[in-house]
Parts: structure tokens; C-alpha cells; sequence
């Protein structure tokens, strides 16, 4: 990694640059993303339009740049929400311990048996798809995995002297949690934010390619690869483009964890 | 020893029996946990009080839901998960009708990937470090980060847009031939293939190394034995615990990689019933795809959970 210095900088600038355009997406798209341009339906790249035109020849960059604030910013939001809940419970297990640990341990472990799609599915078809229930599904999908780091990181400090002088001094256990564990585990933690984010972001953006994420006229990453599917035959660019869009976010994502916190491991 | 393996199988087993029962619980309770009337979210503001009426009978809506939770659960034990709320066909034969298509595309795809993940990952263990290695830790790590979709829509513009060796899109309809399996199942099971080939490599490149850095390897090159005769009868065979464990974990993978190839490609299997089904919300039919799929998620990873107890006789011990 120290041999490839100017290189380090690239993935974290990317990750920085899609997180921008969740707020700067709309102002700097160069035409209005719904607006129907005048041009073919799925142009090619040109100079008038850089990534080329989809299926009512509107400007995909404008569209990518827009959609961004839908894939970042709901895969943000239901990471915060998974890590948060994740970090919480796993603190309490580690520090109250005992019955609560095994039977909270239990049944998020039995949660993470059902498969990360099929749960998104189950919940779409019994819910509808709106942005609320997208985030809080997603959310609720990743607290069992947030959860299991947390806790394996946790019950290992709660060993340490440390944690054990804190109790000893007549300290709380919410003292113990927040003021002894967690300074003590923000590395990995930190780690696994990133890639829970991963997770996310692909799971969300396949839900929006099967049409039953981000629903029209709203459009995200994924959303953009179904409406322009029809194109896929004749090669329009307009298909490839927004998954490359989701590829370079999670490709820098993860590299960035790999420059900072070193090996990553696991798969989906 | 047999019988603590037996038991260990056992307990197993009746692990994956609880978690299956889990699983059916938390399907049921997501379904039914809307507030207010599902019925009339269903068929909209719209619906006649007659039809509102008819749809909440079809669904049992009328019984208390802990009864409805055991009629349910007792259906679904017999294999009678109810009739599709949209066409009132039988769920079962709606199934029925399309798992041996889904059941042909897994196999082939695991025919094809199983191999070519195994020789990879071995041939990465065997040259750890080398040119060959990194580019396959990277292609790995590549292709596990990129959604499925991107996969299958790069392969189309690479094999049937630019090279024109296949038809973008093709319908299962007729077969004749071999000619005919290429052009239906190519890009579908190549697109399958890179998922599970990219899991499988990376473990079982991470498994034969483990065997590889053990101290009877490093005896039997001290000994002078030939590269090849330590890597296939002193590393492999110790490793082959481990590498089932990969496969079979691996392959838990397909489950969701068929739900977007299967939409992507229009092909006529479960998962692509399963879609329908969420976009139409047709409950029954997706609580009966739902339990199929974690049903086979489940063999999976247990199968996975036992070659690895099997092979490891450390993990007997817990």
C-alpha cells in the first residue's frame, strides 16, 4: 500500500465526490434531469451530452448526478440507523451480560438466516415500496451483522483491566459502555460502517432494478439500470452507465477501508 | 467418535428444523403486521365493500391471527401454501411449474462454476504471490463488490452486442440440441458463474493455503518431495473439509444471484414468480417462494456446517 501513494487519495476522493453530489447532484446536473432533451433515444456519448441520452432521450449524466441523492443518501441514512442500533445493542450485551446477552445473541443470529433479498422482498410485497419503509427495511436487514462485530469487539475490551477497575470503582453500566468500551473499539467499528454501506447500496439498488425500490418518477442507481434495460440489445450506454455509477462508489468505498483500517474480508 | 459425529449431526439438524420454523414465523409476521386492513390496502380505495369482503375471506383475515398462524404453518407443513390472491391458481403447481427451471439453471451453474472456482483457487494457492494471485484477489474482490445486475449487462455487451456470439435475449421455448442450451443458458450461467466463482476461489484459495503453511507440508518439502505430489496427497486432502465448506457455502449465493439474472434475462423460474408476485402483492405466492428459497439457503449453509465439522475435528469440541 506505501508503494502506491498517489494512488491513495483516489478511492477516498471518489467516496467524497458521490457524497457531495447528494447535496450538489441537482445544482450542478448540466440540463434538468426529467427534462426531455432534444435528441435520440439512447444517444451515445457526445460532447452536447457526456454520457449519452436514455429511453425518452433525456441526459443520462444529469440523471446520474440526481440519482445519486437517492442511492447515497438512503444507503447513508439506513447505515447510520443499522450501525447506531447495532452499536447499541451489542454495547448493552457486552456490559449487562448474562440472559440478555444470549437471548438478544439468539435471535439476531436467527435473523441473519434469512437471506438479505428475501427479506427486502417479503417486506416489499407486504408493505409497498415508499422511502420510509425502504430505509427502515434495509436498517433492520444489517443490525444482526452491525451486532455480531460489535459484540465480538466489545466482549473482548470488556476483559481488559481497564473495564474491570471502572466496575470496580462502583461506575455504571452505562458509564462502562460508553466511556470505557467504546473509545476502545471505533477502528472497527468504523470498518465494518463501510462495509455495511457496501451492502447496502447493492442491496438497494437491486431491489430498484426488480422495480420494487425507489419508485417513479424518483430514481436511483438502480431504478436507472431497469428503465433502461430495454436498450441493453443495441448496446446504449445508458444501460452500463448507472451501474458503473453503484461499481465505482462501492469499489471506492472499499478500498478506502483498506487504506485505512488494512485487510477487509467477506463477502455479500 | 461415530457417535459424537452422530450427534453432532443431530443437533445440527434439529438446529436447521428450529431456524426453518423461525424463519416461517418472521415471514408470517411480516405479512401480517400492516396496520388497519390489509385487504383493502391491497385492492385500493376504490374496491367495492364486496370485493374488500371476498379478498379478506381468501386471506383468512376473518379468523384471530393465532389461529390463522397455526392453520397456516400446518398447510405449509403438508405443502398446500394456499391459492395466488391474483389468479386464484393453486400456489403449489404456480411452483411447481416453474422449479425445474430454476432447479436446471442452478445446476448448470454450479456444474460450470464448481470446477472452475476449485481450479483457480488452487492454482492462486499454489503460486500465492505471483502476477496470477493478485489478478485473481482482485477480480474477486471486483466482482463480489459490484451489484449482479452490472454483471449480466457487461456480459451482454461484451459476448452479444460487440462480439455477436450469442443473442442479447432469448426465450427458453424449444430446445434442440446443444446449440440450443448455449444460445438460452450461456450468459445467464456465465453471469451466475463470476458470483459463486468469485466467492468460492477466494476460500478455497484461503483453505489450501492453511493446509499449505502446516508443519507436515514443510516436512514433506524438507523431505524432497515433488511440488505436485505435496500439493495433491500431503495439502489437498487435508484441506477438502474446508473446500466443501466453500462450495456448498458458496452456492448459497446463486439463491440471490438468480432473483436479478432470472428478471434480467426474462427466464421462467421461481424467482422470477417470486418478483411478479412482490409487484403484484400477491401474498401467498411470496410467502411460499420466501420459504422455498430460505429452505434451500439453509441446506446450504448447514451442509457447509457440517463438511466442516466432519473435516475439522476441533470444531467437535464446542
Amino acid at each position: 500500500m506505501r508503494r502506491r501513494q498517489p494512488l491513495r487519495w483516489i478511492a477516498p476522493a471518489i467516496v467524497i465526490f458521490w457524497l457531495a453530489m447528494t447535496v450538489l447532484g441537482p445544482v450542478i446536473a448540466p440540463y434538468d434531469p426529467t427534462a426531455i432533451q432534444d435528441a435520440d433515444l439512447f444517444e451515445g456519448l457526445s460532447r452536447t451530452y457526456l454520457l449519452g441520452t436514455d429511453y425518452f432521450g433525456r441526459d443520462m449524466l444529469s440523471r446520474i448526478l440526481a440519482g445519486a441523492r437517492y442511492t447515497v443518501g438512503i444507503a447513508l441514512v439506513s447505515t447510520l440507523l443499522a450501525a447506531g442500533t447495532g452499536l447499541l445493542l451489542g454495547l448493552a450485551a457486552s456490559a449487562i451480560g448474562g440472559a440478555f446477552d444470549m437471548a438478544l445473541s439468539r435471535f439476531l443470529d436467527a435473523l441473519i438466516s434469512i437471506p438479505s433479498k428475501m427479506f427486502g422482498l417479503v417486506v416489499v410485497a407486504a408493505f409497498g415500496s415508499s422511502m420510509p419503509v425502504l430505509i427502515v427495511t434495509l436498517a433492520v436487514i444489517y443490525v444482526p451483522g452491525c451486532y455480531r462485530i460489535v459484540r465480538s469487539v466489545a466482549v473482548n475490551v470488556a476483559a481488559l483491566d481497564f473495564v474491570t477497575v471502572a466496575r470496580a470503582r462502583g461506575e455504571g453500566t452505562f458509564y462502562v459502555m460508553l466511556r470505557e468500551i467504546l473509545p476502545n473499539m471505533i477502528g472497527p467499528v468504523l470498518a465494518d460502517f463501510g462495509l455495511r454501506f457496501i451492502y447496502v447500496v447493492l442491496l438497494l439498488s437491486s431491489l430498484s432494478f426488480l422495480g420494487l425500490g425507489v419508485q417513479p418518477p424518483e430514481a436511483d442507481w438502480g431504478s436507472l439500470v431497469r428503465e433502461n434495460i430495454g436498450g441493453l440489445a443495441e448496446g446504449a450506454p445508458a444501460v452500463i452507465t448507472p451501474a458503473l455509477a453503484i461499481a465505482s462508489l462501492t469499489i471506492a468505498v472499499n478500498l478506502t477501508i483498506d487504506g485505512f483500517f488494512g485487510h477487509r474480508q467477506g463477502g455479500h | 467418535m461415530n457417535g459424537l459425529i452422530g450427534r453432532l449431526l443431530l443437533q445440527r439438524l434439529i438446529a436447521a428444523i428450529a431456524t426453518l420454523w423461525f424463519v416461517a414465523t418472521a415471514v408470517f409476521v411480516i405479512t401480517n403486521l400492516l396496520p388497519g386492513d390489509v385487504a383493502q390496502e391491497l385492492l385500493g380505495q376504490s374496491a367495492t365493500p364486496e370485493a374488500v369482503a371476498g379478498l379478506r375471506k381468501a386471506l383468512g383475515l376473518d379468523v384471530p391471527p393465532l389461529q390463522r398462524y397455526f392453520q397456516w404453518l400446518g398447510h405449509l407443513v403438508q405443502g398446500d401454501p394456499g391459492r395466488s390472491l391474483v389468479n386464484q391458481m393453486p400456489v403449489a403447481g404456480l411452483i411447481g411449474s416453474r422449479l425445474g427451471n430454476s432447479l436446471l439453471l442452478a445446476g448448470i451453474t454450479a456444474l460450470v462454476a464448481v470446477p472452475v472456482a476449485l481450479l483457480l483457487g488452487i492454482a492462486a494457492a499454489v503460486w500465492r504471490g505471483s502476477v496470477f494471485d493478485r489478478i485473481i484477489g482482485a477480480g474477486t474482490i471486483l466482482i463480489v463488490s459490484v451489484p449482479e445486475f452490472l454483471v449480466a449487462s457487461a456480459a451482454v455487451l461484451i459476448f452479444a452486442v460487440h462480439l455477436k456470439w450469442v443473442p442479447a435475449l432469448s426465450q427458453l421455448g424449444r430446445i434442440d440440441g446443444i446449440a440450443d442450451v448455449i444460445r438460452v443458458f450461456a450468459l445467464p450461467v456465465f453471469t451466475l458463474s463470476c458470483v459463486i466463482v468469485a466467492q468460492m476461489a477466494r476460500m478455497t484459495r484461503a483453505a489450501l493455503i492453511d493446509a499449505l503453511s502446516s508443519s507436515y507440508v514443510e516436512m514433506a518439502v524438507l523431505k524432497g518431495a515433488s511440488p505436485g505430489r505435496i500439493i495433491l496427497t500431503h495439502a489437498l486432502p487435508n484441506a477438502v473439509g474446508p473446500i466443501a465448506n466453500a462450495i456448498a457455502f458458496s452456492l448459497s449465493f446463486l439463491l440471490g444471484g438468480v432473483i436479478i439474472v432470472e428478471t434480467i434475462f426474462n427466464y421462467p423460474g421461481i424467482a422470477k414468480l417470486m418478483v411478479d408476485g412482490v409487484a403484484t402483492r400477491d401474498l401467498p405466492l411470496v410467502q411460499a417462494c420466501a420459504m422455498l428459497f430460505c429452505g434451500a439457503y439453509l441446506i446450504l449453509v448447514t451442509l457447509a456446517d457440517i463438511a466442516a465439522i466432519v473435516a475439522n475435528p476441533r470444531l467437535r469440541h464446542q
